[in-house]
């Protein structure tokens, strides 16, 4: 009884703290939209004149993982009456089953809020965020429609290395930062150590912290209340002519595209004729309205308020994320928009079975629409056939979108091994005039350009924020080091914990380094990334050979100083992944022409089954036949037969110890 | 036709086998020899066979039984198709119940072939494989078995066991040979799913054997047999004097063949319900519900597939390529009228290109192994099966 008792209480106290009065100010009963997507169409439109600029907020929460961002979210939205308080409301922005399922939010989602606050009543826009450093561009991206943020962090775990991260990615951008020192319910909370590490490390006064319990409640109407008083409304003016940021869009299959607008200036309306800066394109606006999460139509929108949009766009690209939207024959200057999502770890794709090609190229059109930081490139191997590269934000974001793959498409795929974009300047004029540049991105390592064309190779760097316990520093420093690390930065933010800064060459990070961390760190440490330019780098081009013929698939960019470690352990690997043939296979490493590893796979000199007497043949026959059956499958590289899985058992786990 | 009954008990298990094979407190042999009888009846009447030409003992431990069920089950043959006396009739025979007594009263039953289990002359590699006798006593009963049956006594020894090493395995062979009649049978072990041994190994707790040893350990044993004056006529089976196993040999030629008993297994053509096509049988595994299936049907056949043609031929290649002899033109003239062993073959592809490594020879005799290609037959017959299917 108790928590249900509480509960109960708490949500009666909620309920008569809301004043009654200010009908001026009421908005319309919301419908309860939440419950069915795009249920609101043919009932009455919101005005939303009625919210002007200064009685307008739009803010974020930032937080790492697991600090509570959409618990706070989901408490936010029943205080404010935008969906009903249930017990079922976990993560209600988070719409994907892989965000439900994993506790992530992937993909940014917005929800408008109504809160009367000493008599007057406040339009909230939350604009939601990405808790994870994969997709860090998503969250930037988020900010840019924002005046401010809620800053959460955990009673218990204190400030994390993306705690870190996002609180820079707000600061650079100059937002009021709200902190939020959330779970003060849990018996380890101790919020006192948390306030002290704020404010050494974010320079933010003690006194400014708000401490909250997010599951129970506790204190979250004070954050509502520091929103409006310490996020500055938005600076804008709907006298002036129409200019909308474009920071968000989805794709539904019956409306087309859907883009999350900010208004900077103006307001917009069905009918209005309007013009994307970038495309040039013209549309005519079908439906506006906010989000409450899900889309409630509204006869306007006006400057300062953040909302969606329809207007006949059929495909994502014509939405352009950073695409300033202005009304047909009123150009304005666009806004500064944002750099595109780039990449930072590729992989090839390829069906389990080449029969399956086309369903899955039409799930990937699909997925891609709704999530076009994946970049798609046709590709194909001799080994895996037709298939593509696909670019990501980084490791995380390949798995969900892989996960995404078989649980909304039901497509199982063929990931190959994660590469990074090295670069090369060129330094042969011949390549220099076939790739138009000097300058060239190298995705698949089939595309390495020989050294003797090239004056210096490139790879990305990054630079990471290690927080950790100080017992792991030691080993944690070791790690870095064996990963090729320059430390740059290390600064004890409270007497027990310590946060280094290294500069990571991203190729180092990019498959296990965080499994690593943990594991030595006992899951204690926390690591963030943001990405740090290129440096130059000592780079060859790894083939595998087998008998003297190269592995396509298995070819890798490598540093200079880890080619003899990672080709004798590709050679261990490929060893164990080749059954045994009729004759001696060498498996080699080998830098142009030079081997740097080999492991030698004997032939077979015994291969007959001892018995066989009326009771074994039909089994034997199955057996063989089924062989008989995979060596069609089997890959031929010269003479050798290679099971097609070899690859991907080669390929799948680290190629660093 | 050569008609195989099974006695599916056991005394005890043995470490490595994974046989269809029961350890029961007690058997009701009556009840067991008169469904033998019964299914024995039924099935050569359905085959239609008009003459056996052999008959094998199998199990289990047909040992176990006695004289009178072997005898029995003899008697049905001989009443349901013709049984020459010079047909061939083994029994499979353990160590530990083959005494002088036993095997004479197997002998005036009408057995005139027998397969010892020795196994090893080892004791300690005997205690490994869970045997139940001692090497004292494998030596005692091959004796026995000698006198009884000369030159029609074959004796059974497995190598390749964990920690064996390649003198250990030449001593303990030179000493079957001193011992032996005139045919062998020597198995590599094979660690089998399901049985004590290879839990062991796989568990760590016993050496995996290396390859490269056992092939060293089948290339000695193999020179060894030749050198005593042994044919080395199928993969694991050497004779001499002609002593060659008729039955085994009518499993590698893809004759009829009618499995008899819990779990056996058969190849014929059903003519007495008008079949026409060569069906692969299997009895009921289990020995109670296989007796309950007899008693009310008269056999427990429990799955009966019709093999194609090309099912058949793979068969044969599969089969016969085993053989010193391998499969010759008139064998596969037999089940394939329109598709000649040459035509099948002798065209560009995966049988000349193993010809020309030395391992195959296709000539006026058939398609045969040569002997490097004997030992390495698993990995040519996938290649060989790719090319059949392609005609």
């Amino acid at each position: 009884m108790g928590l249900a008792g509480r509960t109960a209480v708490w949500w009666a106290r909620l309920r008569s703290s809301r004043p009654a009065a200010a009908p001026r100010c009421l908005p319309p009963r919301l419908p309860a939209a939440c419950q069915r997507p795009y249920s609101s169409r043919g009932e009455e439109k919101l005005d939303m004149s009625t919210y002007p600029v200064e009685s307008i907020r739009n803010f974020s929460i930032i937080a790492h993982v697991d600090h509570g961002k959409s618990t706070l979210a989901d408490r936010l939205l029943e205080i404010t009456g935008t969906i009903a308080k249930t017990d079922r409301n976990k993560q209600v922005l988070d719409k994907l089953q892989v965000e439900r399922e994993r506790g992530i939010t992937v993909k940014a989602q917005s929800a408008s809020l109504f809160y009367n606050h000493k008599g007057i009543n406040y339009l909230l826009n939350l604009i939601d965020t990405p808790g994870h450093v994969d997709f860090s561009y998503e969250v930037s991206r988020s900010l840019s429609a924002c005046q401010g943020v809620i800053l959460v962090v955990d009673a218990n775990e204190g400030i994390q290395a993306q705690t870190v991260a996002n609180f820079y990615l707000a600061f650079e951008a100059q937002l009021a930062i709200i902190p939020v020192i959330n779970k003060i319910d849990l018996k380890n909370a101790d919020p006192e150590r948390v306030e002290k590490q704020i404010e050494k490390l974010f320079d933010i006064p003690i006194d400014e912290c708000v401490r909250i319990s997010a599951k129970q409640g506790t204190n979250v109407e004070k954050v509502l209340q520091k929103v409006i008083e310490k996020i500055p409304p938005p600076q804008c003016n709907t006298a002036d002519p129409l200019k909308a940021l474009v920071f968000d869009s989805t794709f539904d299959h019956y409306r087309g595209v859907i883009a999350n607008i900010a208004l900077f200036g103006g307001e917009i309306q069905k009918g209005h004729k309007i013009v994307s800066a970038h495309t040039k394109k013209r549309y005519e606006v079908n439906e506006v309205g906010i989000l409450t999460p899900n889309e409630q139509p509204t006869h306007k929108l006006y400057a300062g308020q953040v909302g969606y949009l329809i207007a006949g766009m059929k495909e994502v690209t014509e939405a352009q994320i950073g695409d300033t939207l202005f009304l047909y024959k009123q150009p304005v200057e666009p806004l500064p928009g944002f750099k595109s999502a780039k990449p930072m770890v590729f992989a090839g794709m390829y069906p389990v079975d080449q029969t399956e090609y086309n369903n899955l190229k039409s799930a990937l059109e699909r997925l891609t629409l709704n999530d076009s930081s994946v970049t798609v490139h046709r590709d194909s191997s001799l080994a895996l056939g037709a298939g593509w590269r696909l670019g990501f934000l980084g490791l995380l974001h390949m798995e969900v979108f892989n996960q995404r793959l078989e649980q909304e498409y039901n497509m199982s795929v063929i990931l190959t091994a994660p590469t990074v974009p090295y670069k090369a300047v060129l330094s042969s004029a011949k390549l220099i005039k076939e790739y138009g540049k000097a300058e060239i991105t190298i995705i698949n390592p089939a595309q390495f350009p020989d050294k003797l064309s090239v004056s210096e190779y490139l790879e990305p760097t990054v630079l990471g924020t290690i927080v950790t316990p100080h017992e792991y520093i030691g080993k944690i420093i070791v790690l870095c080091q064996d990963r090729r690390a320059v430390q740059k930065d290390m600064l004890y933010i409270d007497e027990h914990r310590v946060m280094l800064k290294y500069l990571f060459p991203l190729n180092e990070i990019v498959v296990d380094f965080y499994d690593a961390l943990k594991s030595l760190s006992s899951g204690y440490a926390s690591f963030d990334y943001e990405d740090a330019g290129y440096q130059a780098a000592d780079l060859i081009k790894m083939d595998i050979l087998l008998n003297g013929n190269p592995v396509e698939e298995l070819a890798t960019i490598i540093h200079n100083d880890k080619a003899y470690a990672t080709g004798k352990f590709l050679c261990e690997r490929l060893k164990d992944a080749i059954p045994r043939q009729l004759f001696e296979i060498a498996i080699q490493a080998a830098i142009g022409k030079k081997i740097i590893a080999r492991e030698t796979l004997k032939a077979y000199r015994k291969n007959v089954v001892a018995k066989c007497y009326g009771g074994d043949i039909t089994r034997r026959m199955k057996l063989l036949k089924r062989q008989a059956e995979g060596k069609k499958l089997m890959r031929k590289i010269g003479n050798v037969e290679v099971p097609r899985d070899a690859f991907i058992r080669v390929l799948k786990r680290q190629t660093d110890k | 036709s050569a008609p195989c009954p099974q006695w599916p008990y056991c005394r005890k298990r043995c470490s490595y086998c994974n046989f269809n094979k029961y350890v029961v407190p007690a058997v009701d042999e009556a009840a067991v020899r008169a469904c033998l009888v019964r299914e024995t009846r039924t099935l050569l009447r359905l085959s239609q066979v008009q003459s056996v030409t052999s008959v094998f003992f199998g199990g289990g431990t047909p040992s176990l039984a006695s004289p009178r069920t072997i005898a029995a089950v003899l008697e049905a043959v001989a009443g349901a198709a013709h049984l020459p006396a010079s047909a061939e009739v083994t029994l499979e025979a353990n160590p530990s119940s083959a005494g002088t007594p036993r095997l004479a009263g197997f002998r005036a039953a009408g057995v005139n072939r027998l397969s010892m289990g020795v196994q090893s002359l080892d004791d300690a590699e005997l205690r490994l494989l869970g045997r139940e006798h001692t090497a004292a006593e494998a030596r005692g009963a091959v004796e026995a078995a000698r006198g009884l049956f000369p030159g029609r006594t074959s004796i059974d020894l497995i190598f390749g066991l964990p920690g064996q090493s390649q003198d250990a395995w030449a001593r303990g062979l030179e000493a079957a040979l001193g011992l032996c009649d005139d045919h062998v049978s020597l198995y590599q072990l094979t660690l089998e799913r399901g049985t004590a041994l290879a839990a062991q190994v796989w568990g760590g707790a016993l050496p995996v054997p290396p390859q490269d040893l056992l092939a060293d350990m089948y290339q000695t044993a193999c020179a060894m047999l030749v050198a005593a004056g042994f044919r080395h006529y199928e993969v694991s089976n050497f004779a001499r004097k002609g002593a060659l196993s008729t039955h085994n040999l009518s499993y590698w030629r893809a004759e009829q063949y009618i499995g008899v008993g819990p779990g056996a297994h058969g190849r014929f053509v059903p003519r007495g319900e008008g079949g026409r096509s060569r069906e692969a049988r299997v009895q009921t595994l289990e020995p109670d519900a296989w007796m309950r299936e007899v008693q009310s049907r008269g056999h427990g056949t429990r799955r009966r597939v019709v093999l194609s043609p090309l099912e058949q031929l793979e068969e044969v290649l599969v089969l016969g390529l085993r053989t010193d002899e391998g499969v010759t033109h008139q064998r596969w003239g037999h089940f394939s009228p329109h598709l000649s062993l040459q035509a099948a073959f002798g065209a560009p592809g995966e049988a000349e290109a193993l010809q020309q490594r030395g391992w195959l020879v296709l000539d006026g005799g058939g398609l045969r192994c040569r002997r490097e290609g004997l030992a390495l037959l698993d990995s040519l017959l996938p290649d060989l099966l790719c090319q059949l299917q392609r005609r």
